[in-house]
């Protein structure tokens, strides 16, 4: 990697840092337009956290240390994890051939820490939620696993960084279907780790289908916004590996590939709105068989590309 | 060799001395401990000598036994293996010392120090035997000393007993196989030494026979699913020290001998052998670490988890025996990499935890994870370290268990993008399964951990809880700094050690390994490196938190629940609710049974409710109970040959003389 060419890719890690709350605004301002509002200002999400941040702290007499330092482990973790993440043409700082693994091990231990501190707080209603949360992302874990492997084999690669420089419009040629089915895989996985309809909804937590939002309910303050940080980072993680799927495209000017790629998680950001308006959530009963239809999914995309 | 027998020498001076001294318990406690430790240290050294110089020692003792001279050996594969075991007992003979120091135990000190020390000095002797009569009398060592142990504080707890009988049964079942399996290779080479076997290999029409003898014998101490049902029986009623021990390296030994018998089927092995040991791999390690979320037995909850474990080595040693079979030198290299490294790793982590729940078990006096909750304030030492062995077990980076689950997913990937479709089925089949196993796994530490060291505590045992001595928290920290160094330092283990462990299995020094190991430790390399940004970021998170919370506001309160000010301890999440979404979709193979037992309010308020679940092992009611009843209800008719009467029985004798005399003149 040349100098010039470490530093622009810095910059793009930087810009996702600066960005990823922004996804978090477009999906809520597709949303009021659906239910025909005219929403929050797109910037919504960063004024919160900022708001949070310059807030004081509140903490049960029940927690431990390990309520107060989880949020900072689970934030090292995800900040390590976006670093894998390639960010269109520019190549991720950490890329290794395996890097996939780390990148969802390190989104594992964001839920681990998650789902402990929860259950530091001793309430009820954050154990029910930190176990629904354990449960949903094991079975969500194989279907994600299995659908990069699926990008894997159609690339004959498997890092993110040469998988995303890999695929091409070709590939949609000679794996379209596969190529389909994975982005199903993936984004059935996006909804589902991100707390979003239909498995969880994200602005509610006292409802029967409380599974994230109620793992959080007594972070206050700089700690909840460090989550709000979090959760927006996560969704980012998601949109910008699904996005060179969308747009296999390479020119060679770099500014337009990463501009390609940025609208590719705009579109995925407003997908998601279209989701989230037009469903209801599921039957906590009928998430299991949907999230092993996930499974389903990249198993036959796998299978395809032999037969392709 | 010289500094193993140095250890030996320890060793047996130790037992003498314990035999001299068996009266003064304190003596023995320290005497044995040390002994022991000392003995270890020598052994690891030996180990640690042979892995660095990739020598092959072999020493054959001027001793003739069954036409064989008796004869050890230590290769690198041994070493690897020796370390571990080693190294555990090291640790909880230390814990061991503080561990039984009050404790009313079953046995005098003296008694269960020999039985200890005859376990480790077993399980190197196992490891390092060349010869089949020198292993199967080790391995009976091995399997009647830990039997002593598991039952030693049973009492007349009718329970305990069943455990180590169970245990005891299971094991020698176990060994029949490999009785059968020896005899078998004996008669066709005329020698009970490994290295004749490697020689001429067991190519005989139906070796696949003796591969399953070998699957099966070693399988029922390795803990294979459906030859697993002793452990979660066995290591609920030992001392958790020797719980640590069994589950975290005695079990081990099955995995070496499965290891070291590919050698002995011959240079090219069936596909499906492979194949098989795979499946039985995600069989067990899906199916252990299910039947480990129903467990709200703590100890029992960690004994599945070894089933689970074990079913991740097997993957690895799986996809390698398909490598074999298909020589391909990725496969092999990644396969045996992944399934060794993962041996040490579980030694590591699975001892931590087992000590850890020693230690709570020794402070509570509670096995049952719903009783517990909050103890991270009241054991800070042991809750950290339970902390990182549960991380380390769910898979969790930057520690060790992720390093070698990496591996056997690298692995997967080779496999998967191989030309091969079987071979690529194989690969989706372990990244599919592991990633299971991963998430299930975390799923159950973040409810052991979850339930156990955090919240408030359950009952009065937990609230009046106090931190373990220094002597049984100081092997949990070593063993919790082990799990990360060992997860930042996998590069330099993989491009030191694995090239020759690796060469040792596949027999084939010509294997072109280099670029699977450069890039297999590239990818370490760089697992470390992000695991140290990691803890670097975190560090100056948590000092810009502490910058922020000096000037700011910091307030404490009751933990919000909708606005209810009166919560109680036993409002909390236990771990029964934690697992039920678990217990609810994999009702099929749990089978959990659930008991209520609710009174209908004869006031304004009902009175008294219980709940309780139970899951009992689906092989063990299925499949072993009604053919052990079927088989004693069988042999029941018999009974009338027993009337309890000596004279009778010398009757039977002489008859039966009288009977072999005529057939054998006749």
């Amino acid at each position: 990697m040349t100098a010039s060419m470490l530093l622009k890719t810095i910059i793009s890690v930087v810009a996702s840092f600066v960005l990823a709350p922004l996804l978090l605004g477009i999906i809520n301002r597709v949303k009021a337009a659906f239910a025909g509002r005219v929403g929050q200002p797109i910037l919504q999400p960063y004024y919160d956290i900022f708001k949070l941040l310059k807030k004081g702290f509140v903490y049960s007499t029940t927690t431990s240390w390990i309520f107060r330092l989880g949020t900072l482990i689970s934030l090292a973790a995800i900040v390590c994890a976006l670093l894998i993440v390639p960010c269109g043409p520019f190549p991720a700082l950490i890329s290794f051939k395996g890097d996939i693994f780390l990148l969802v091990y390190l989104m594992g231990v964001v839920r681990f820490i998650t789902v402990i501190s929860a259950l530091d707080t001793g309430s009820s209603f954050e154990g029910m939620g930190g176990s629904r949360e354990m449960f949903f992302s094991a079975l969500a874990e194989p279907a994600l696993l299995l659908a990069l492997m699926g990008l894997a084999k159609i690339t004959d690669s498997f890092s993110l960084t040469s998988i995303s420089n890999t695929l091409s419009a070709a590939d949609w040629f000679n794996n379209g279907a596969s190529l389909a089915l994975l982005i199903g895989t993936l984004f059935i996985v996006l909804l589902s780790e991100n707390a979003r309809i239909p498995i969880d909804d994200p602005n509610t937590h006292l409802e029967l289908t409380m599974i994230h939002e109620v793992m959080v309910l007594d972070h206050s303050g700089p700690d909840f916004g460090v989550i709000n940080y979090i959760s927006a980072l996560k969704l980012w993680i998601f949109s910008a590996i699904i996005s060179p799927i969308l747009f296999p495209i390479h020119t060679n000017n770099l500014l337009a590939d990463f501009s390609v790629w940025l609208g590719g998680m705009v579109l995925i950001s407003i997908a998601v709105g279209i989701v989230e308006s037009s469903m209801a959530r599921l039957r906590l009963t009928v998430i299991p068989q949907f999230l092993l239809g996930a499974t389903a999914l990249a198993i036959t995309a796998i299978v395809l590309t032999w037969i392709g | 060799m010289r500094l193993l027998f140095t250890s030996f020498t320890i060793w047996s001076f130790t037992i003498l001395l314990l035999i001299i001294f068996r009266r003064r318990e304190r003596l023995c406690s320290v005497a044995g401990g040390l002994g022991l430790v000392a003995g270890s240290l020598f052994a690891i050294a030996a180990g640690v000598t042979t892995l660095l110089s990739g020598l092959y020692e072999r020493v054959y003792l001027n001793w003739n036994y069954l036409g064989d001279k008796v004869s050890f050996t230590l290769d690198p594969l041994a070493a690897w293996f020796v370390i571990p075991v080693c190294g555990l007992s090291l640790l909880a003979a230390i814990y061991a010392i503080a561990y039984d120091w009050d404790a009313e135990t079953g046995y005098s000190k003296s008694f269960s120090w020999i039985l200890f020390i005859l376990l480790v000095a077993s399980m190197v002797v196992v490891i390092c035997a060349a010869n089949g009569i020198v292993f199967l009398m080790a391995w009976e060592v091995m399997a009647v000393s830990s039997f002593f142990l598991v039952v030693r504080d049973s009492g007349n707890s009718h329970s305990s007993q069943d455990a180590g009988w169970i245990y005891l049964i299971a094991t020698h079942l176990g060994t029949v196989f490999l009785v059968i399996l020896f005899l078998f290779a004996q008669a066709q080479t005329g020698s009970f030494e490994f290295m004749v076997w490697e020689k001429q290999g067991l190519i005989i029409p139906n070796r696949s026979l003796l591969f399953l003898l070998a699957v099966i014998g070693f399988g029922t101490k390795a803990g294979f699913v459906p030859f697993h049902i002793w452990l979660p029986e066995a290591h609920p009623a030992a001392p958790s020290y020797i719980s640590a021990v069994m589950s975290g390296v005695m079990i081990k030994t099955g995995i070496y001998g499965l290891i070291r018998s590919i050698g002995w089927f011959g240079a090219s092995i069936p596909h499906w052998w492979g194949i098989a040991v795979l499946v039985i791999g995600i069989v067990s390690g899906v199916l252990g670490v299910l039947f480990a979320i129903a467990q709200h037995d703590l100890k029992r909850l960690l004994a599945y988890h070894s089933v689970e474990n074990i079913g991740i080595i097997t993957i690895g040693i799986g996809i390698g025996m398909v490598g074999l079979s298909y020589n391909n030198a990725g496969l092999i290299f990644l396969g045996f990499t992944g399934a060794v490294l993962h041996v040490l790793n579980h030694a590591v982590f699975k001892g931590l935890l087992f000590l850890g729940a020693g230690s709570v078990l020794h402070s509570t006096e509670e096995r049952e994870i719903n009783k517990m909750g909050g103890l991270l304030k009241r054991m800070p030492l042991t809750g950290v370290a339970f902390l990182v062995g549960a991380m380390a077990i769910s898979g969790l980076p930057p520690l060790n268990g992720f390093v070698s689950e990496l591996t056997i997913f690298v692995s997967g990937v080779h496999s998967l993008l191989s030309k091969d479709v079987t071979i690529g089925l194989c690969g989706a089949a372990i990244v599919g399964g592991l990633a299971l196993i991963g998430g299930l796994a975390a799923a159950c530490f973040a409810k052991a951990f979850g339930i156990i060291f955090v919240g408030e505590p359950r009952s009065d045992k937990c609230s009046k809880a106090d931190e373990s001595s220094p002597l049984m928290t100081i092997p949990m920290l070593v063993l919790a700094v082990l799990c990360l160094v060992i997860g930042l330092t996998g590069a330099f283990i993989v491009s030191g050690v694995a090239p020759q462990i690796v060469q040792n299995i596949s027999k084939t020094s010509n294997l072109d390994i280099t670029m699977y190991q450069t890039q297999l430790s590239t990818a370490l390399m760089y697992v470390g490196l992000t695991g140290g940004l990691l803890i670097l970021l975190l560090a100056i998170f948590a000092l810009v938190k502490k910058a922020l919370m000096t000037n700011r506001p910091v307030s404490y309160g009751l933990t919000w629940d909708c606005g209810y000010a009166k919560p109680t301890t036993r409002m909390q999440y236990t771990a029964s609710s934690f697992a039920q979404p678990f217990l609810e979709l994999f009702k099929p193979i749990l089978r959990t049974k659930y008991h209520y037992h609710v009174h209908s309010p004869d006031n304004l308020f009902p009175q008294s409710a219980k709940f309780h679940t139970e899951t009992p092992d689906i092989c063990h009611t299925e499949v072993y109970r009604p053919v052990f009843l079927k088989i004693s209800e069988i042999l029941m008719k018999f009974r009338f040959l027993q009337h309890g009467y000596i004279q009778i029985y010398i009757l039977y004798i002489a008859l039966a003389l009288i009977l072999l005399l005529i057939w054998k003149i006749g």
